[in-house]
């Protein structure tokens, strides 16, 4: 052995022997990850084969009974729907109501910050007011707006001055389930916003000004430059959005006070694990509902892995 | 000499109509930010109002003006726990504050460390715990509620409510990659490295000299922590029924556990409704502070981490 060799193999042992702290360093994230989110992940893997209830007083179980949970969560009931598809139908349209604007909207505000045509004035201004409601607490706001859209609240008090009948709001199921997609707009286009904002002030400036040197109207130069470009972060916008469309809860719940009304129809696929874990406390149910959920979330965010490792490498 | 007047003629038309079609366009996105901006207010705006006018007032009519009512309605609000015990306001204000407080602490400290073992170190498993934390981050909570508050029930630690609130958000993959983000671009290994040469232990160089270059980052997660939390009403709900002993029942209602409860009751009775504004007010105002004096670092801080450009 050289001289040298062996003068690297102690550099490399030293090196070695301080890369021991990034496993310590680990330490506490790997345990909390495990005990709070890995153990009850398998717990309620294991729960959604079992038969597992609180009858009366007392819980029955869990006592394993393979894929009856699964089989029940997809039986159609006593009118022939099947529950699980209604709520996510419900929770689909919802969702769309609310994220189309929010997704269209935010790319339209994106495109003016950003246009040096334009130069709009009083950007913090806006960008301040369009991100608030992303930070109120979203019962305290569904509350709010079941207050003001209430029977006797503002809205129907305009409604009455001006001679039209009192229009009880939560009772249609259109416009129980616009409010709900309202609220969800106005919290999240804020974000989208500033997201696809980023978005396009990371585009290669060179390119508009070789764009507009050709003579591209702005039109063109959207619809050939920016949107292509910026598809990345658009797509990464959109399974973000459907990642928080799965996690509808606070909003229908509290505006509908658990009960989705009228008939069910704003009634969220997390408002029925709630009603399993929280309420009805059939664990059994709950488990077989949650592992759908997770599996749904996982590929959603096998996307966005993508979209983060590609920008990593790029 | 015709043919080029013609051709100024010709041109300053085009700059004219350019003008005035720009002079358009900026009318048009005034008039559409505007818009959005009273859309966004105007329920905060409303809540303000109806929170300072009586209840009589309220089933009177509809007002854009204040009222003179706002103590009376704090009062009654303040109150309410002498009618309702679940109701206590300030108990919700100090359950929800001790709870952010701590998940806030304890999420960015230990991002941070999670962050700066991956970041300094070189170890086998690196890549492969960075591709994990990358992977589940989106992943909900909730999808492993039910195991959760299984786990803390059979263990027991039903009373430690507050633990097993604030414990989890030691692994926060989300604060974590911001953290990397931010340690990527300000943190050269060269600082470890000669902080190694002065004797000092790793830990030391982590609490000592990386914590506070990584202020500002913190500040932001902080914040964006704080507010989540505060906000958080899925999984403190379910915990919150996990609570057996009956002196603790209604001690360790959170915020949005008291705004639900609230709503549940005004299904089948009449509320005074200037309480009801004032509650709602009260659980979303020190949020609305924060973010008047801190808007600037947030959102500034809302794309700097996952998708910087």
């Amino acid at each position: 052995m050289s001289k040298d060799a062996k003068k690297i193999k102690i550099k490399r042992g030293k090196v070695v022997s301080y890369n021991k702290w990034g496993y310590i360093f680990l330490i506490p994230f790997l345990i909390v990850f495990l005990c709070c989110v890995i153990i009850p992940q398998v717990m309620t893997f294991y729960y959604s084969f079992c038969d597992y209830y609180k009858s009366g007083l007392k819980i029955v179980g869990p006592t394993w009974v393979g894929f009856k949970n699964y089989g029940d969560l997809f039986a159609p009931s006593a009118g022939g729907i099947i529950q699980f598809f209604k709520y996510l139908g419900n929770t689909l349209i919802m969702w769309i109501m609310g994220a189309v604007p929010q997704i269209l909207i935010a790319l339209l505000l994106a495109v003016f910050f950003t246009s040096y045509r334009l130069n709009i004035k009083g950007q913090r201004f806006f960008k301040t007011v369009i991100y608030m409601p992303n930070l109120i607490m979203a019962s305290a706001f569904a509350m709010l707006f079941y207050n003001i859209f209430s029977n006797v609240g503002p809205v129907n008090q305009i409604l009455n001055s001006m001679g039209i009948d009192t229009v009880d709001f939560l009772f249609i199921t259109v416009s129980s389930r616009s409010l709900v997609a309202l609220m969800n707009f106005l919290m999240w286009f804020g974000n989208s916003t500033l997201v696809l904002m980023s978005g396009i002030m990371g585009i290669d400036a060179s390119l508009f000004e070789a764009a507009s040197i050709d003579g591209a109207s702005s039109l063109k130069v959207f619809f050939k430059v920016t949107l292509p470009l910026l598809k990345p972060i658009l797509i990464y916008c959109v399974i973000t959005a459907m990642i928080g469309g799965i996690q509808m809860y606070d909003v229908p719940q509290v505006l509908t006070a658990g009960n989705g009304s009228p008939n069910e129809t704003s009634y969220t696929l997390m408002m029925w694990l709630q009603r399993f874990i929280g309420e009805s406390k059939n664990y059994g149910m709950g488990g077989a509902l949650s592992m759908v959920l997770f599996i749904v979330s996982v590929v959603l965010s096998l996307f966005v892995f993508r979209f983060l490792v590609k920008k990593k490498e790029g | 000499m015709a043919a080029y007047n013609n051709k100024v003629k010709d041109m300053s038309k085009e700059n004219v109509r350019a003008r005035l079609m720009l002079f358009i366009s900026r009318f048009v996105v005034y008039f559409i930010l505007a818009f959005l901006t009273i859309l966004c207010l105007f329920s905060f705006y409303l809540l303000i109002i109806n929170a300072s006018r009586s209840n009589s007032e309220l089933q009177a009519g509809f007002t854009l003006i204040p009222s003179g009512h706002f103590w009376e309605n704090l009062k009654n609000a303040w109150f309410i726990d002498q009618t309702y015990n679940a109701l206590s306001i300030g108990r919700g204000l100090l359950n929800s504050l001790i709870i952010s407080s701590g998940v806030a602490l304890l999420s960015c400290y230990f991002s941070a460390l999670t962050a700066y073992a991956i970041h300094v170190y070189d170890f086998k498993l690196k890549n492969a715990a960075f591709v994990f934390i990358l992977a589940i981050m989106m992943i909900p909570t909730q999808v492993s509620s039910l195991g959760y508050i299984q786990l803390v029930g059979d263990l027991g630690l039903g009373n430690w409510f507050y633990f097993s609130m604030i414990i989890p958000s030691i692994a926060a993959p989300v604060v974590f990659f911001y953290m990397k983000q931010y340690m990527d671009s300000v943190l050269p290994l060269e600082i470890v490295e000669s902080a190694r040469v002065d004797g000092s232990g790793e830990f030391m160089t982590f609490n000592r000299i990386v914590l506070p270059i990584m202020k500002p980052a913190m500040a932001v997660q902080a914040i964006f922590q704080f507010v989540g939390s505060w906000n958080n009403y899925f999984t403190p709900a379910l915990l919150a029924t996990k609570v057996t002993d009956v002196n603790m029942k209604d001690g360790v209602n959170t915020l949005p556990i008291m705004i639900a409860y609230l709503r549940s009751m005004q299904n089948s009775k009449d509320f005074d409704l200037g309480l009801v504004y004032m509650f709602i007010l009260l659980a979303i105002l020190p949020v609305i502070v924060i973010y008047l004096v801190l808007s600037k670092a947030i959102v500034g801080g809302v794309t700097s981490g996952a998708v910087k450009g």
